[in-house]
């Protein structure tokens, strides 16, 4: 599915462990060690309680279908229509992805459907996290 | 009440597809036509707020010397943050007279800069990378999960353009006036599913712009003024994929119970809505993050035509997004058709509209203003 145009992210210092995380195969995420409130995308204080104090640590990969739109428009990186996805994660967050290994239509693509992560290697440098249905095969 | 009302506005001279114009003359255009609507010229305007170009530029092109300036840009609603900052400036003595003016070459795209997304943002790590192309993949990402935990139909998602075209079929300047069906919107082009063509605004060139002072100057000018009874803003998050919930607007809540609160009016004082309808959704949860409907009911409330022509809450009445023009930057026209509804000019004019809400969303659900406008200052 992956073709060497996928627009590439780039690390910041704030950001630099989650896509060292992924390129490891972890999906890292956030927690504050004041008010446990977990939370995405990265950024070294607590969006909740403005606390400094804060912990990373890998997420189960575990995740929901949370909403997402079929592209029909044309992209270098796809093959066709292709899924959006937003998928609520079990620590909490939630984030935006493709999903993989399923068809993508409507009838596939059912909201609340369990998902699991994928790592997909797009550059030397990075894997992005995508989600799978779980229990499908690796 | 805030002491303060619009005594200019007006739209460019063209609107629709206009190469022959830079996005900054299309600024012009409108500023210019708003001035002689005042009956005023660049050496009365001493306060100058825009954004998609920068304050310094129009200032100095249509020779402004301000003593006020503001460029706050968080999208297509800037121009409602606008009217909120002027108003707050004016009644300081910050300035006396201001002009706002919006211009967006969307079409023909002359003299009109991008909107790259950095790959270090937030946008550029963590959304770009799974493939959006443009708003049509990202403002509608929330809209299923709205589906699913209300029960709204495709019909229903429908349904919103096609009273919107009604309202256009009215107004000799929408893009598109030919009436429409829910099987024409369901059987229109797919774009990024479940979002077909008709569900998804226009991309045209045009402008507006509107000028506001003390409302006891108002009558010094040759049109009635309109007045600004409430106003309100916020913001939310940059990414989409970040809102609080996918099912309601966090910035739309706070600018509106905030610009109803500051007008002190209900619910039942308002005539007429303007809801910005980048796409088919968002007038349902604006009807809904406003109070007019409870939560899940907005789609049945526009399927049994209540903000359809003749209906209790006229909404959209210049045809919206969908149907009127769309820019990039939209807001300006939603206040535009606020000012006219309320001048009582509107081509699709709502009887006895006393007092018009317009409610804009800038980015994708990112930020929020809303003004309150009235006939009388209250």
């Amino acid at each position: 599915m992956d073709k060497p145009t996928r627009s590439l992210p780039q690390p910041t210092p704030e950001t630099q462990h989650f896509w060292e995380g992924t390129q490891a195969e972890q999906l890292l995420l956030q927690r504050c060690t004041d008010c446990a409130h977990t939370y995405f995308p990265p950024r070294p204080f607590c969006p909740s309680c403005s606390s400094r104090s804060v912990e990373v640590y890998a997420a189960s990969g575990r995740a929901t279908l949370a909403s997402y739109v079929i592209n029909q428009r044309p992209h270098p990186a796809f093959d066709g229509p292709y899924a959006i996805a937003l998928v609520d994660l079990e620590e909490g967050p939630r984030m935006m992805t493709n999903i993989v290994e399923c068809e993508q239509t409507p009838e596939a693509l059912q909201l609340d459907m369990p998902l699991e992560v994928r790592f997909e290697q797009v550059s030397e440098d990075i894997k992005l996290p995508l989600f799978a249905p779980a229990g499908a095969d690796k | 009440m805030t002491g303060v009302a619009v005594v200019g506005a007006a739209e460019t001279t063209e609107l629709g597809k206009i190469p022959h114009l830079s996005q900054q003359q299309l600024h012009a255009d409108a500023a210019l036509n708003a001035m002689a609507d005042a009956g005023l010229t660049a050496k009365d305007i001493d306060g100058i707020a825009t954004a998609g170009e920068r304050p310094t530029d129009l200032a100095y092109y249509l020779g402004i010397t301000p003593t006020w300036v503001d460029g706050t840009s968080v999208g297509g609603c800037s121009f409602m943050l606008h009217v909120r900052h002027a108003v707050a400036a004016i009644a300081s003595g910050q300035c006396t007279t201001v002009l706002i003016t919006h211009g967006e070459s969307g079409r023909s795209g002359v003299g009109r800069g991008g909107f790259p997304r950095a790959p270090a943002s937030l946008a550029g790590q963590f959304e770009m990378p799974f493939g959006p192309t443009g708003p049509p993949t990202m403002f509608t990402l929330p809209v299923l999960r709205y589906m699913k935990d209300y029960g709204m139909t495709h019909e229903q998602l429908a349904m919103v353009a096609v009273v919107q075209r009604e309202w256009a079929s009215m107004n000799p300047r929408a893009s598109f006036q030919n009436e429409i069906s829910v099987d024409d919107v369901l059987n229109s082009k797919m774009i990024a599913y479940p979002f077909h063509l008709l569900e998804c605004c226009l991309v045209t060139d045009g402008g507006g712009a509107l000028i506001l002072t003390k409302a006891d100057r108002a009558a010094d000018f040759p049109q009635p003024p309109v007045h600004i009874l409430g106003t309100g803003e916020s913001v939310e998050t940059p990414i989409v994929s970040q809102m609080e919930d996918l099912t309601s607007s966090r910035a739309f809540k706070v600018a509106g119970a905030f610009a109803m609160r500051d007008a002190g009016i209900t619910h039942a004082d308002v005539d007429h809505l303007m809801v910005y309808d980048a796409f088919a959704h968002l007038p349902i949860y604006g009807l809904e993050d406003l109070g007019f409907c409870k939560k899940g009911e907005a789609a049945d409330f526009i399927w049994e035509q209540n903000t359809a022509p003749g209906g209790s809450l006229p909404m959209n009445t210049n045809g919206g997004g969908l149907s009127y023009m769309h820019s990039g930057m939209y807001g300006m026209y939603a206040l535009q058709e606020s000012v006219r509804q309320i001048r009582g000019t509107a081509p699709a004019q709502v009887v006895d509209a006393n007092v018009s809400l317009c409610l804009g969303v800038g980015g994708m659900f990112g930020a929020s203003g809303c003004i309150v406008f009235g006939k009388e200052p209250k």
